[in-house]
């Protein structure tokens, strides 16, 4: 396979990360709304660990688009 | 060579001619603004459109914060936008850390307001006029590292000189078992350095990828224009749609992005003051 090709298939399947990684982030915000629905009073006080968990989740798909920006453009 | 490939590759110089190629990383390029021959220790130190930025991004602060420290019994309208800001963090930080968490309201709030300050004057839309391009100063990693460089170094000035040594006492959770403290301070050590790379690393990578998101959409609308009525209906108003939403979004990125910077200083911070 021509090594041009190769980066771009890479880069591709690179973005199936980020993705992945919108599904966590949507996770982490349904179950705060399910959780905060259920006890709204203890909902604001939590905003914070919602916020931790939603950077950890997003960092993962920013690692998967790193990797596929380094593939086009350094690699 | 294959024909298809050479029509693609004619296609493509055809649109290079016209101006027309989608170029999305040109908009983070660093070129100097004045300054070019000056130099110190041997580096260029030209005054770039980086510093340029900055500079406005500080000059934008600047006049934000000295419109409402004017210290009045009841507060106008700017006053009390100026001391949302300023509850906002304080409270972040008393919850985070507690009582002692006071002592970095300074830095935090600094931190907070000049990368929300970066992000959204990177995002308004003064490239309408001719000749001025908008840069995003955080969209760089050398500017968010050197930024997640200096928390990084605040938590570890404050937990060595607050505790000493027994600051390593960070890497092995209460009720560890015995066995397991060599490989739970690894894990844990590792977790606590790679703590820079992350924090610096999604501010940039958050801001890059909006820009260049919005930047590839902008070229659709502008090509689907240059092709005619046609692609003007079917291409180039869904884009500009879809642009102006995705604008709205980053908008919220930038917001998003700066708290969460802020919200993890402030975390890292708890374990250095407060340890487990």
């Amino acid at each position: 396979m021509d090594a041009e090709a190769a980066k771009m298939i890479g880069a591709g399947l690179a973005a199936i990360g980020m993705g992945l990684a919108s599904l966590g982030v949507g996770n982490v915000f349904a179950q705060f709304l399910a959780g905060a629905l259920r006890n709204p009073g203890a909902a604001d006080s939590q905003q914070g660990r919602l916020f931790i968990g939603f950077a950890g989740a997003e960092l993962l798909g920013l690692l998967a688009f790193v990797t596929m920006i380094i593939l086009l453009f350094v690699a | 060579m294959h024909p298809g490939v050479d029509r693609i590759g004619v296609l493509n110089v055809a649109a290079a001619e016209q101006g027309s190629r989608i170029d999305p990383m040109h908009q983070f390029l660093i070129e100097p603004v004045f300054g070019q021959d000056w130099t110190l220790f041997g580096h260029n130190i030209a005054f770039t459109n980086s510093a340029l930025w900055m500079v406005l991004t500080l000059v934008a602060l600047w006049l934000f914060m000295i419109g409402g420290l004017k210290r009045e019994l009841v507060p106008g309208r700017w006053q009390a936008a100026v001391e949302t800001f300023t509850g906002f963090v304080s409270s972040m930080l008393t919850s985070n850390i507690g009582p002692a968490g006071k002592r970095f309201v300074p830095y935090v709030f600094s931190l907070f307001m000049f990368i929300l300050f970066a992000n959204v004057i990177g995002l308004m839309p003064v490239g309408i006029v001719p000749g001025v391009h908008p840069f995003t100063i955080t969209s760089h990693l050398t500017v968010t590292g050197v930024l997640a460089v200096i928390s990084f170094a605040i938590v570890l000035i404050v937990g060595f000189g607050k505790h000493g040594f027994h600051f390593f006492s960070l890497f092995v959770p209460h009720g560890t078992p015995v066995v397991m403290i060599p490989l739970i301070f690894v894990v844990e050590l590792m977790s606590f350095l790679v703590r820079p790379f992350s924090l610096g690393l999604r501010l940039f990578v958050a801001m890059t990828a909006g820009h260049i998101l919005l930047k590839v959409l902008a070229a659709f609308v502008i090509n689907g224009l240059n092709l005619g009525a046609g692609y003007a209906v079917i291409v180039s108003l869904p884009s500009l749609v879809l642009m102006i939403g995705i604008t709205l979004l980053e908008l919220l990125v930038a917001a998003i992005q700066a708290y969460v910077f802020a919200l993890l200083t402030s975390v890292y911070l708890n374990d250095a003051v407060n340890l487990h």
